[in-house]
């Protein structure tokens, strides 16, 4: 083994309340070597307290549904290991802050998902024959975007969400890096950068990439989403030269 | 067994937004904010008290070389015959100034540290009534493509600089081939701010960024290799950033040193 | 009064992942008016942890790969126990649901020729798998969300389905409450499709997603439907075995299709004894056997697993190739696999049987009801071939929703009685009222079900062991029939949900275990100590089993056979033959 894993006993907080209010109420338990923090929780849920609740289903982070913050931090609780949080201090388990609470662990992200359906989907180009062909390096680009496991916390983290409460006018990192699977997407045959613009508001990011940090996936979210969508905008609504020599518009996409 | 360890108060899950600083974060998130602080601040204060003070063309000569400071390039006069008492070098430093005030990287760090919207992630900001990111008073970050230009012709001028920085002018009038410590401090300064100026985001855009299909014909291939290399620059960003103000930074306080005396810059000539 | 939300639909699907989206599509395409009810959020279902890739025979890599090498593949990997219908349907439909995938805008990997790159994956003839990287199931999935929310097909999240209703024979709905808030609602449905997947969670060292209690087989089972090839469970040969949280976490089979080799503790490439001819690439009932015997025998790993190895490859291309498993073994084992071997060892995979169905329209015997992907038997036969899996959520999932909007257009009007409802209703409210008298602990429970079902109905089966399961199991039925939530409070009451989980789960252990026992051979996902061989008897017969509460009846029949196969299916067999 490369890193030696520690087991032992620990202290949790855990946040616990509903729709209003709650508290952070204190768990002893001892540990296994190598337990994720889901682990202790649902431990705790099967031994101390039967109606904790929380939301988890595969504790493989590919389903992203355990978001919490963790001392403070949004992250997975299944990729989260005991033995890499300081030792000799409680560890803290609260709920995501941009969202509704449901109860518990568990918040109401219902909001992304209506998000998701105001943005058009993949619409292929015209003309493409019934085998597409594309090339590794466009594939390459677009699935980056692709691994996205939908857990929110680049929704959860962002100050325009989290702080200044903007839903009505950004989408957020996370339909940031959809748009951009789109508008990269080599076969689409839509212009999404007026939706980009100005529903999906890419001109609230001020880029301070806490989005990109919190990624479980390690989607480069700011440099290869937001900045390249915030470029293309730049392309078609502030730079004249571009206004100059390209006058045509994007070959192959219709403005939606 | 479990215990309550305080009252009951209100649910953070989309209560009431706090007050700057506020965290559960239990680590130093508040460093890195004061020391972009402490060092943009600095060499923001020493340039402009630098520019200010050396109205006059601030060049090196060492036995006939020319070494210019990369604060004062192009060297207006001797180059262009263009001559001001006032402190000239605004008239080209707006250019890589203008490119790192826009930069997507300072953007990042100038937001942090200095307007703290956020000031770490997870930490509160400062609460502003009407938050507008970049779409109306920061508009004009949008134009970060044109202070790139102005920036590259500028190390282009950089290039020059250290070119020009080889040749002593002996004492017949010709030419001779030498070399300096300067001069290779000048060299080390242009490879830095090379590094960070064709790693620029809006570069990454124009080179190859913005196809819709990189493997569709043989230019957009190219284009494809060539956004690669600008990537692979992209991705360290931040370093090429800090690295080259303070290798600028560096550079001019060198030349400055021995230009005024305090040394002479040693050399060799062949 | 408790006010229950009602809602009709023409067709109502169960289950959220790859074929019940498909068939909510199908089925909202075809014009019906359509629901589909996840139990989790949606997205998040047991599909997106697909890793390996879909089996399609494009022939992209392969010229001459067609349907009938797949359809062969897929009936020796199943041991001929398949449905013959199936099984071709898959072979021949795979391909076109694969190239619909990237017209609705899924990416994935390509090869030199700018098409779809397809990799080897264990008992296919050819390179077969069309992939992106190591996570296609998630591609699959986020495909089919983005393609279903703008289908117009309605959207239940985190409603938990407790009962189907039933008018006379015929279902026309379902009974749940939705977990946030624990409010109740019915559906009335001309159709219902059932896409609930399968139940891993029965035992304790499982691949699958928490929300695989095998839902579906149990809401099939006391409509009356009946259920096929219970017995085969399939054992992945490689799941995580250290550190103890994460045993059981599936490392893909793409590991060992990209070239990585398995050891014992004395260095040896063990696979060499048990199919020289695949080795690695052997069926997963194989190398899940070789390694649990090569563990038992003593060359197993510190953990208790095998040694499986990449090393020996580049590690950037490990890195590109298998992305998620480098992080994995990275973040949760602190192991480089880049530098180190892996330790694996079998876990619960994936359940060949299922509620059976007719192969085109996925109808079972229950009018109303119908049901596609891991929820039905079939398909797979004895084992099912890795890559095998995504490809039928989409072929029966399209059928299963054409099939629905058939049934639903050929009825007229329907309407649920007020007393079913009542019913579900009643025992809903009673499983969360609580009871004073009875404090059984829900989570310890399922533990002691996994820990039954370990021991007498894994991997290896004796009929002592299973005869000892199917007691204790029988047993924990029975408190799981009086089981009550820990707690009475309505909103998202983890307790609550899986009360309802268990008596699901226990009842498909019952079936497991009673059907492995009757079953005196050995093949694919069921051995037998005590019967090691192939049975002439059993390799022409499926067992169905239907019945009443824990009252199983179980009837062998013979397979499904299609006579237009039969001379495919006798050439892989002489082949087989020839070459041994």
């Amino acid at each position: 083994m490369s890193t030696e894993m520690k087991g032992g006993h620990r202290q949790l907080k855990i946040w616990r309340g509903d729709r209003e209010t709650g508290q952070l109420v204190d768990y002893e338990l001892d540990t296994e070597p190598g337990m994720v923090v889901l682990d202790a929780v649902l431990e705790i849920q099967a031994s101390q307290e039967p109606d904790l609740a929380v939301r988890w289903n595969c504790k493989a982070a590919k389903c992203g549904s355990c978001s919490a913050e963790i001392n403070g931090k949004p992250q997975l609780m299944c990729k989260t290991r005991l033995d890499h949080l300081p030792a000799d201090e409680p560890i803290t388990v609260e709920p995501m802050r941009a969202f509704p609470q449901v109860r518990d662990l568990v918040t109401d992200v219902s909001w992304n998902y209506r998000v998701n359906e105001k943005i058009p989907p993949f619409t292929p180009r015209e003309g493409l024959p019934n085998e597409y062909l594309m090339g590794q390096a466009d594939t390459d680009r677009v699935s980056e975007f692709r691994k996205c496991i939908e857990c929110f916390m680049c929704q959860d983290v962002c100050h325009i969400l989290r702080d200044h409460r903007l839903q009505e006018k950004y989408y957020g990192p996370r339909f940031m890096v959809r748009l951009a699977s789109l508008d990269m997407h080599p076969l689409d045959g839509l212009d999404r950068t007026d939706l980009i613009a100005d529903q999906a508001g890419v001109g609230l990011c001020n880029i301070t990439k806490c989005c990109t940090e919190v990624c479980p996936e390690g989607i480069k979210i700011t440099d290869n989403a937001i900045i390249p969508l915030k470029e293309r905008v730049a392309d078609q609504r502030y730079d004249p030269l571009l206004k100059i020599f390209k006058r045509k518009g994007r070959q192959g996409r219709k403005k939606v | 067994m479990s215990t309550t360890s305080e009252a009951l108060k209100p649910s953070p899950a989309y209560g009431e937004p706090r007050k700057a600083g506020a965290t559960a974060r239990r680590d130093r998130w508040w460093v890195q904010p004061f020391l972009v602080v402490a060092a943009l601040t600095t060499f923001g204060i020493y340039t402009i008290v630098r520019v200010i003070l050396s109205t006059k063309y601030p060049g090196v000569y060492t036995d006939g070389a020319h070494l210019q400071s990369p604060m004062f390039s192009p060297d207006l006069a001797g180059i262009f015959g263009f001559h001001t008492k006032l402190p000239w070098s605004f008239l080209v430093l707006w250019a890589p100034l203008g490119m790192r005030t826009t930069c997507y990287y300072y953007r990042k760090s100038i937001y942090r540290s200095y307007f703290l919207a956020p000031p770490a992630c997870a930490v509160a900001g400062a609460a502003r009534r009407k938050y507008s990111g970049e779409t109306k008073m920061l508009l004009f970050m949008n134009l970060h493509r044109f202070f790139f230009y102005a920036a590259a012709i500028v190390v282009g001028f950089l290039a020059f600089d250290f070119v020009r920085s080889l040749f002593y002018a002996t004492a017949g009038g010709g030419t001779s081939f030498g070399v300096s410590i300067g001069s290779l401090i000048m060299l080390i300064n242009v490879v830095c701010l090379s590094g960070y100026t064709f790693g620029c985001n809006s570069f990454r855009h124009l080179i190859g960024g913005n196809l819709d299909c990189f493997d569709c014909s043989a230019s957009t291939r190219t284009r494809h290799t060539l956004w690669q290399r600008v990537t692979t620059l992209n991705v360290r960003h931040q370093e090429w950033a800090w690295l080259s103000m303070f290798t600028v930074w560096g550079t001019d306080l060198y030349l400055w040193l021995a230009g005024s005396g305090v040394f002479t810059d040693p050399h060799h000539i062949f | 009064m408790t006010v229950i939300e009602k809602h009709d639909y023409d067709v109502v699907v169960i289950g959220s992942g790859g074929s019940g989206l498909r068939a909510a599509i199908a089925a909202a395409e075809a014009g019906a008016k359509t629901a589909v009810i996840c139990k989790s959020l949606l997205g998040k279902a047991h599909t997106v942890m697909a890793e390996g890739g879909m089996a399609a025979s494009l022939g992209n890599m392969v010229p001459e790969d067609n349907w009938r090498t797949h359809f062969q593949d897929t009936m020796f990997g199943g041991k001929y126990l398949n449905n013959w219908r199936m099984a071709e349907l898959h072979a021949k439909e795979v391909p076109d649901r694969a190239i619909e995938l990237e017209h609705w805008g899924a990416i994935f990997d390509r090869n030199d020729d700018r098409k779809m790159h397809q990799r080897a994956f264990g008992g296919h003839t050819h390179n077969r798998l069309v992939h992106i990287g190591d996570r296609t199931g998630l591609e699959l999935i986020r495909t089919l969300q983005d393609k279903t929310v703008h289908s117009n097909v309605d959207v239940f999240m985190e409603t938990t389905i407790t009962r189907l209703l039933k008018d006379g024979d015929r279902v026309v709905g379902a009974f749940g409450f939705k977990r946030p808030t624990g409010e109740y609602l019915s559906f009335s449905s001309k159709a219902l499709v059932l896409a609930t997947g399968g139940s891993g969670r029965i035992y304790k060292i499982t691949s699958n997603s928490q929300d695989c209690t095998g839902d579906g087989y149990a809401l099939a089972y006391h409509a009356g439907a009946q259920l096929v090839d219970m017995e085969f469970v399939q054992f992945h040969p490689t799941g995580m075995v250290f550190p103890p949280g994460v045993a059981g976490l599936l490392v893909t089979e793409a590991v060992r299709g990209e070239g990585g080799r398995l050891f014992n503790n004395n260095g040896e490439r063990f696979m060499e004894k048990y199919d020289p001819k695949r080795m690695e690439l052997s069926t997963r009932d194989v190398v899940a056997r070789s390694i649990y015997t090569e563990v038992k025998e003593g060359r197993g790993s510190e953990h208790g697993g095998a040694f499986l190895d990449v090393t020996h490859l580049d590690g950037d291309y490990v890195k590109t190739r298998l992305p998620s498993m480098y992080e994995q073994f990275k973040e949760l084992a602190g192991v480089d696999i880049t530098k180190e071997p892996m330790q694996v060892g079998p876990t619960c995979h994936y359940f060949m049987g299922g509620i059976k169905v007719d192969a085109d329209t996925g109808a079972t015997r229950v009018p109303g009801l119908f049901a596609t992907g891991e929820a039905t038997g079939g398909m797979n036969g004895s084992n099912r071939l890795g890559g095998n899996s995504l490809g039928d959520l989409l072929v029966f999932g399209r059928r299963a929703g054409l099939g629905a909007v058939e049934e639903a257009n050929r009825i007229g009007p329907v309407s649920v009685p007020d007393g079913a409802v009542e019913d579900a209703h009643a025992r809903a409210a009673e499983d969360l009222a609580g009871d004073e008298t009875n404090k059984e602990n829900p989570y310890a429970l399922h533990k002691e079900l996994q820990q039954a079902m370990g021991a007498g109905a894994g991997i290896f089966r004796d009929k002592e062991g299973l005869e000892t399961a199917i007691a204790e199991v029988e047993k924990i039925y029975e408190r799981a029939l009086n089981l009550r939530a820990p707690s009475s409070r309505p909103d998202y009451n983890p307790g609550w949900q899986l009360c309802q989980e268990l008596r699901n789960m226990t009842t498909v252990s019952l079936m497991i275990a009673k059907g492995a026992l009757l079953r005196e051979e050995s093949r694919g996902g069921h051995s037998r100590l005590d019967f090691p061989a192939y049975d002439d008897y059993w390799s022409e017969h499926n067992i169905l089993q239907d019945g009443v509460g824990p009252d199983l009846d179980l009837t062998p029949v013979p397979v499904v056979r299609k006579d237009d196969l039969a001379e495919l299916i006798d050439e892989r067999k002489q082949q087989e033959a020839a070459t041994k």
